[in-house]
């Protein structure tokens, strides 16, 4: 599949070959419709819709045309990337990648420095307004020297590429809410696609890395309904994000019988109880790891006896430590509340030694009442 | 998953940890009265259902296996088997390198993509006049 | 603010905040009780002080006849909230855990239905109290601000952590960070106010008590 993401030479005007539908596209490549509706059953699981709605998957993918997609990578680790190209070798996914005609990435395309610039600039011009601009990667505000590509700052190249986007789709929690480059004290002035362009829709699709299904499948629904899907408040689609990992975590019931591994290696963790105590931060994590699962299907972090480290949701790295539990406080408290009491008491003793000098003065004034007092007139 | 026996992780293999297991025989239940009362044909997708660790296997352990058993070779391999119940089957799609991609499990009398399809029909129509005008003019 | 900075925020500085104002508050208002030192008592003592008092701050837990039957909704309510109260607070988990954190030490957990249970006993019995304060004609005179203060501050910790529990309405970062926020509005609330009675309820029986055994009659 990582060849069907490579560019021919970076020459933008092979970019796009196939100018019809994706029916047409994939039947010239001699793609049959069972096949076609394999891969329409396969496309509609990963974007967890009910399978009623084969048909009309089928339908919209069938006259669905190729659209440009242009591929930016800010300040990131090219993990995202990584997880979308490694983890699936299958030719049922490839096929999206097959609907899409990618022509900027600068980790995988062939071409290289200004061919690979004009490989840009040729695809925005071309779509300009109809080209699907996919971000990885923070973007610093600091000082624009941080990240540059061909000498261009990464904040020039967002804001030049937006223009013309039909729509963005931030991958990664660091295009998503800033990540591990927004972490205390964010020495680049790192931000978020969000917090530099307002007037495109985006699409977060968050995740250290994201689930790669979720890309394909936030890809193979902008292919299919020619709109981006219904976003949470925070801007990720619902469909995914759409319920925590507490929720759909097969260790739920350990929680609500109160049964916990309180260490790596204790009875617990072997018999596979919950790993809440450890510091899974399932309850406050929206993603679909639960149930899509990660290395085609085979588990995921809790499966494998790890908590949960909330990699989806913004500042998941400044949340109080991977292994403190959600309801702990995040800083030492009994020592906060020793030091409260030890200066309380002293303070207690003072403000007693003024009661009791108000008392005493207060004895003093006191006039007694005497028979003579009450007789007179 | 279990097709390519990829090493399980997790020690724990509980039989009753999510408890979806009956009420999914229950849907299925259901969904075989209305295909038997009113043809109405329905699919359920197991990705969608959270499963723990040997709970899928469970499943297919319990709708066993029919009469009819098709192999189907495209963009990878498919099975698509009818279960010891009549009307229920299962279709699970492997992608090249044999693992899951996605399971179903159909209540229908058959599943659509067992039938030759319409497009399919159109191109061999096309080769076998292409291949008996070859034969006509040599 | 993001929903995870406001968590966070709960988790640290606020919570920092809210246990000085907590502790200290509630050390000085206990210290100020006791170092205020009561007037010598002249008269002959008739009995010990000690044993009377000690007695007396468990008899009084159990109300007797006549007061259980002319405020009966107040006592049944006012148990039933108090006793939801310990076991939501002492008996979860996560609870626990916070707990442990600070004190060093541990114990067993009831499973989340039993919580849950509690809870909803805690949410009826606590309404009931209000709305029983509220059309009693009595009660009502006799209420002031601080009774509903004190009531609005209890309660919210507990349908808070009710609705974070059940996820109801907003996501999880949201709900467990307003949660965690009432609490701490709960704890600065709590050392300036009647609900110091958790500290000083068995300081005045054990007064009552002792007043009672020195002159020798039953308390």
């Amino acid at each position: 599949m990582k060849k069907d993401l490579l560019l021919k030479d970076g020459n933008p005007q092979q970019g796009n070959p196939l100018g019809g539908t994706l029916g047409e596209s994939l039947r010239s490549q001699g793609v049959s419709r069972r096949s076609f509706m394999k891969f329409c059953a396969t496309t509609a699981s990963m974007m967890a819709l009910p399978p009623s709605m084969i048909p009309m998957i089928a339908n919209a993918l069938e006259n669905a045309r190729r659209p440009s997609v242009i591929w930016l990578s800010f300040q990131e680790c090219t993990g995202c990337t990584e997880s979308l190209t490694r983890a699936h070798t299958s030719t049922v996914e490839s096929l999206i990648f097959d609907a899409i005609s990618l022509d900027y990435h600068h980790t995988l395309q062939a071409a290289s420095g200004h061919a690979a610039e004009a490989a840009r600039e040729v695809a925005m011009e071309e779509n300009f307004g109809n080209y699907l601009l996919v971000v990885d990667g923070s973007i610093p505000l600091d000082n624009p020297g941080y990240s540059t590509i061909a000498g261009i700052s990464n904040l020039d190249m967002l804001t030049e590429s937006a223009k013309g986007a039909a729509a963005i789709v931030a991958v990664g929690t660091c295009a998503t809410y800033g990540g591990i480059p927004h972490a205390n004290p964010n020495p680049t002035g790192a931000v978020s696609v969000k917090d530099i362009i307002k007037d495109k829709p985006i699409i977060n699709v968050p995740g250290c890395p994201p689930i790669p299904v979720v890309i394909t499948g936030v890809l193979a629904h902008y292919l299919t309904f020619g709109a981006i899907p219904e976003l949470d408040h925070i801007g990720r689609p619902k469909v995914f994000y759409g319920q925590s990992i507490h929720d759909r975590c097969y260790r739920r019931p350990f929680y609500d019988k109160g049964q916990f591994a309180e260490t790596f290696d204790d009875e617990g963790a072997k018999k596979g109880w919950c790993l809440y105590k450890l510091g899974c931060k399932g309850p406050t994590t929206y993603n679909a790891c639960a149930t899509t699962k990660w290395n085609n299907g085979t588990s995921f972090p809790i499966e494998s006896g790890h908590p949960c480290i909330g990699c989806s949701e913004p500042d998941f790295w400044d949340g109080g430590g991977f292994y403190k539990a959600l309801s702990l406080p995040t800083e030492d408290l009994s020592k906060t509340a020793v030091y409260a009491a030890a200066g309380a008491a002293a303070a207690g003793v003072a403000v007693s030694a003024l009661n009791r000098g108000k008392k005493n003065a207060s004895n003093k004034i006191h006039i007694k009442t005497t028979i003579d007092d009450l007789t007179q007139e | 998953m279990s097709s390519v026996g990829i090493t399980q992780f997790n020690i724990q293999m509980g039989d009753e940890l999510t408890q979806n297991v009956q009420p999914l025989l229950h849907e299925i239940r259901h969904a075989l009265a209305a295909l038997l009362e009113s043809g109405k044909a329905s699919i359920i997708d197991l990705r969608s259902i959270p499963l723990a660790p040997g709970e899928e296997e469970a499943i297919i352990e319990a709708l066993g296996k029919g009469e009819i058993n098709a192999r189907l070779e495209a963009l990878g391999p498919s099975d698509i088997y009818e279960t010891r119940f009549a009307g229920v089957w299962l279709t699970s799609h492997y992608n090249e390198d044999h693992v899951v991609v996605s399971r179903f499990i159909e209540i229908t009398e058959l599943p659509a993509i067992l039938r030759s399809q319409r497009e399919d029909m159109a191109g061999a129509l096309e080769t076998l006049n292409e291949e008996l005008q070859k034969q006509a003019t040599s | 603010m993001t929903e995870i900075e406001l968590l966070s925020w709960a988790r640290g500085p606020g919570l920092q905040i809210a246990t000085i104002i907590f502790v200290a508050g509630v050390v000085i208002r206990v210290l100020e009780i006791l170092l205020l030192g009561r007037k010598a008592n002249l008269a002959e003592a008739k009995g010990g002080e000690m044993s009377s008092g000690l007695k007396t701050m468990i008899t009084r837990t159990v109300p007797d006849r006549t007061t259980f039957k002319r405020s009966s909704v107040t006592i049944v309510s006012g148990y039933a909230f108090h006793i939801g109260l310990f076991v939501v607070c002492f008996l979860s988990a996560p609870h626990i855990l916070f707990l442990k954190d600070i004190i060093g030490f541990g114990w067993p957990s009831a499973p989340t239905a039993v919580i849950d249970a509690f809870a909803v006993i805690t949410i009826i019995a606590m309404l009931v109290t209000l709305v029983n304060r509220l059309t009693n004609r009595v009660m009502r005179y006799l209420t002031n601000f601080e009774d509903l203060l004190t009531w609005f501050v209890t309660f919210l910790p507990v349908i808070t952590g009710y609705i974070a529990f059940h996820r109801i309405g907003m996501t999880a970062p949201t709900l467990l960070a307003v949660h965690i926020l009432s609490v701490e509005l709960l704890l600065v609330v709590f050392p300036f106010t009647k609900l110091m009675h958790a500290f000083t309820l068995f300081i005045a029986r054990w007064y009552n008590g002792a007043i009672s055994g020195y002159r020798g009659v039953a308390s």
